[in-house]
């Protein structure tokens, strides 16, 4: 079955306003928007170091048009603020039993483009496919839940779903957060705050889970134990996972795609598989070393302070984008 | 000492607790999303639509609900640009209502109008009139707020996760901008411009530590500021002082009680 799909496509005025095109046109009107021509700061010495195979999700010259067997497909994402390009250009696709990993350094954009995906920002330019029949359950950051207000476990669960006690309490079993059904929100630790908002996402039936930064603020044994609950639940359910990581290394060992993303795509690829690897067991114990893996990555263009690509100096020993020292 | 019941202590006692009730789970919203200082400028842009009120010899109640739901309307707008956090547009609105208002007044009915009753409320001087924009306006209110409630939580708690999960953030806020503008509109006769916010925020702080859930919360707000009500007309009553600073230190009291309590016992 064909889906329509959201074209958003600059105007020739000097509002940016978005046209809704049938999807037959889509593609071409893509071509135009998505050319690099109209990138506002050029890189020359960018190059590009992965092989351009399918759904690379990077965000480059090769794209043509959205992912239609995705749960969720981008390309050419533009968001401008204040005249910064928080996000340039990005193109990102999930598809089902798929688990993708954004990383990338503070204010790289990586909150900004989970809501441009879910539709609580609108972007620019670029084209979003989101077919009706992708259920997203969205699993925020949890300090950004409003402690003023009183609810237990079990209410909040109910809220919005209208779930019953069966079904609220099935969802917390399968997130190991059985015991927590009667607690206040505001009493739960981190680990429990996030099984909490999981077994939440859950009560949806979703097809494609998306958790920001889910970890952080948990400890290395719990981050651990929340990825082997997702990895599972991608196994149990088929589901697609976009998920943000908040460290730049340290990701979850069955992502099958990471992507470091500061603005644009820096970089993307498979994560290295370090469970087998001594150092890093004997670092965080062999619990935790099946579950993360380390992300390592070699950019080959740093940023200047605009955010700007540039291309790598000599004098830079850091791989780390945006702390290079122009 | 007043006999009891005299028709006037009646009709205010019957107006302060069915506001009371509608002003409850407001009131916990208004707290959930720290919104207490676009209440008060609303409450001080009231003043304006008494003196509209007077200018153009219509309904004072009618004319001051018209102002707030302005008010809110302008906020409504503010909030869309974000440039300017709100609270710099609060302040500028909330002492130039408040100025002006006086000034229009004073400039319709010379300066030996008394002010007072409209600062601080006038609880016995409640009309039969007024009382059918207390019922009528407060059972409206209190419908739209109870098919509102759980996507009103839902904004509260959080506005991304709402949105996500198909509320319009932006809807429900408009919705709730506007039911606040005529709750403050209608109180603002019992505890007057400068403490209505009060009559709805403080039973809500009150009701806090006391309750487990939203729906608790609300329900345990509607009691205090009925005590609140009771007690406070029976104190002005007793001690012959203004009903409406009456009622408002009597929830106020409430609340440091609970606060108390809720203190003691975390330790």
């Amino acid at each position: 079955m064909r889906q329509p799909a959201q074209s958003l496509t600059p105007s020739s005025s000097a509002f940016r306003r978005y046209v809704i095109l049938p999807a037959e046109t889509v593609t071409a009107t893509l071509e135009q928007s998505v050319s690099h021509a109209d990138r506002p700061v050029g890189s020359p010495g960018q190059s590009h170091a992965h092989d351009h195979g399918a759904a690379c999700g990077c965000g480059q010259a090769h794209s043509t048009a959205v992912d239609r067997t995705a749960l969720m497909s981008a390309r050419g994402l533009w968001f401008t603020r204040h005249r910064r390009d928080l996000i340039a250009g990005i193109d990102l696709d999930v598809h089902a039993r798929e688990i993708v990993t954004l990383i990338g350094p503070n204010g790289a954009g990586k909150t900004t483009l989970v809501k441009l995906m879910l539709g609580i920002e609108k972007p620019d330019r670029g084209e979003l496919y989101r077919p009706t029949s992708t259920l997203i359950g969205y699993v925020p950051q949890r300090f950004d839940i409003e402690r003023a207000i009183p609810m237990t476990v079990a209410r909040f669960l109910a809220l919005g779903h209208g779930a019953s006690d069966d079904e609220i309490a099935a969802a917390l079993a399968e997130v190991g957060a059985a015991r927590t059904v009667d607690q206040q929100l505001s009493q739960l630790s981190g680990g429990e705050t996030q099984r909490v908002l999981i077994a939440r996402a859950l009560l949806r039936r979703p097809n494609l889970l998306v958790l920001d930064e889910p970890a952080r603020g948990v400890d290395y044994v719990g981050e651990a134990d929340l990825y082997d609950l997702i990895g599972s639940l991608r196994d149990n359910r088929g589901l697609g996972v976009l998920l943000v990581s908040h460290d730049l290394h340290v990701v979850m060992a069955k992502s099958d795609r990471v992507i470091c993303i500061n603005g644009h795509v820096c970089c993307s690829g498979k994560p290295e598989a370090v469970a087998k690897h001594a150092e890093y067991a004997r670092l965080f114990g062999p619990r935790a070393a099946g579950a993360l893996a380390v992300y390592t990555h070699h950019h080959d263009h740093q940023h200047d302070l605009s955010g700007a690509p540039s291309p790598v100096t000599q004098t830079s020993g850091l791989d780390v984008d945006g702390r290079s020292s122009t | 000492m007043i006999e009891w019941p005299e028709p006037f202590v009646l009709r205010a006692l019957v107006a302060g607790l069915v506001l009371a009730v509608v002003a409850a789970p407001l009131g916990c919203i208004v707290l959930w999303r720290r919104m207490a200082y676009v209440g008060e400028t609303l409450a001080q842009s009231s003043l304006l639509g008494v003196a509209f009120g007077m200018a153009l010899n219509v309904d004072l109640t009618l004319s001051v609900i018209i102002a707030a739901v302005l008010a809110a309307l302008i906020l409504i707008w503010f909030g869309q640009q974000k440039l300017l956090a709100l609270d710099s547009v609060l302040g500028l609105m909330h002492h130039a209502a408040l100025a002006m208002g006086v000034i229009a007044i004073t400039l319709l009915k010379g300066p030996a109008i008394d002010l007072m009753g409209f600062l601080f409320g006038d609880v016995f001087a409640v009309t039969r009139n007024d009382m059918i924009w207390v019922v009528v306006g407060g059972a409206l209110v209190l419908a739209a707020t109870l098919a509102l409630w759980r996507s009103l939580v839902r904004v509260s708690l959080h506005e991304d996760l709402a949105t996500a999960e198909g509320i319009d953030p932006r809807l429900s806020r408009g919705a709730f901008d506007i039911l606040l503008a005529v709750t403050i509109a209608v109180s603002m006769k019992i505890v007057g411009i400068l403490l209505v916010m009060a009559f709805l925020i403080v039973p809500a702080v009150a009701a806090r530590p006391l309750a487990s859930t939203p729906e608790r919360m609300a329900i345990i707000a509607a009691i205090v500021a009925m005590i609140g009500v009771v007690g406070g007309l029976f104190f002005s009553l007793t001690v012959d002082v203004p009903g409406g600073p009456s009622i408002v230190l009597t929830m106020c009291a409430l609340a440091v009680i609970s606060l108390m309590a809720a203190g003691s016992r975390s330790r």
